[in-house]
């Protein structure tokens, strides 16, 4: 069995995962977990769109 | 005053003995991530990490990842191993049954072995969370 991730779903499946670990070992309280789990995730995937677009331009 | 007294708590820190919780939760957390956290109750951080850290290597596995073994070879393939290394239970596994050979043909295999990377990466954090959970340091 293979499975076949695209680039994105790839990037939000890594985000997703690698931010609940993150918060869940990084803070104190459930809510600085849950916090920062969001921060964390919306970094990655958000840092990955930004450099997406980035190449696109670098490219034109 | 103040740094006599900082040495004196670290001193004192130091000379707590060491629990057997403390040596068990890291090496059960290492095994199978999250049991570390599972062992002293804390059962919902213990399931997302089991589930987290778990989907993640077995995704990795499914996308053709490669799987590194011991090796003295080049800089890039040992910090890899010890990447992997940190899965534990389910790096021993896959070895044993001769899994992630990885796949050339698949440009997503690089993300599968990345996924493993980072899977046991994940898990050498885990670890470290359920020690300073079983000494006290985190709640």
């Amino acid at each position: 069995m293979t499975v076949q991730l695209t680039h994105f779903s790839a990037a939000f499946v890594f985000a997703l995962f690698a931010s609940i670990v993150f918060g869940i070992t990084h803070r104190e309280t459930t809510r600085d977990m849950v916090r920062y789990g969001l921060y964390c995730f919306v970094m990655f995937l958000g840092g990955a769109i930004a450099a997406g677009w980035a190449m696109w331009l670098v490219r034109r | 005053m103040a740094n006599s007294t900082t040495t004196k708590a670290k001193a004192a820190e130091a000379a707590q003995p060491a629990s057997v919780m403390s040596i068990i939760a890291p090496a059960v957390g290492w095994l199978v991530p999250g049991a570390g956290h599972l062992i002293q109750r804390r059962w919902i951080r213990g399931l997302l990490l089991l589930v987290s850290i778990g989907t993640l290597f077995v995704l990795g596995l499914l996308m053709q990842g490669h799987i590194y073994k011991a090796n003295g070879g080049d800089i890039l393939d040992i910090l890899g191993f010890i990447g992997d290394l940190g899965a534990g239970g389910m790096y021993i596994v896959t070895l044993a049954m001769n899994g992630g050979q990885g796949a050339i043909a698949f440009a997503i295999a690089d993300y599968g072995t990345k996924f493993m990377i980072v899977a046991g990466l994940l898990n050498f954090i885990a670890v470290a969370d359920a020690y300073h959970i079983a000494i006290g340091k985190k709640q």
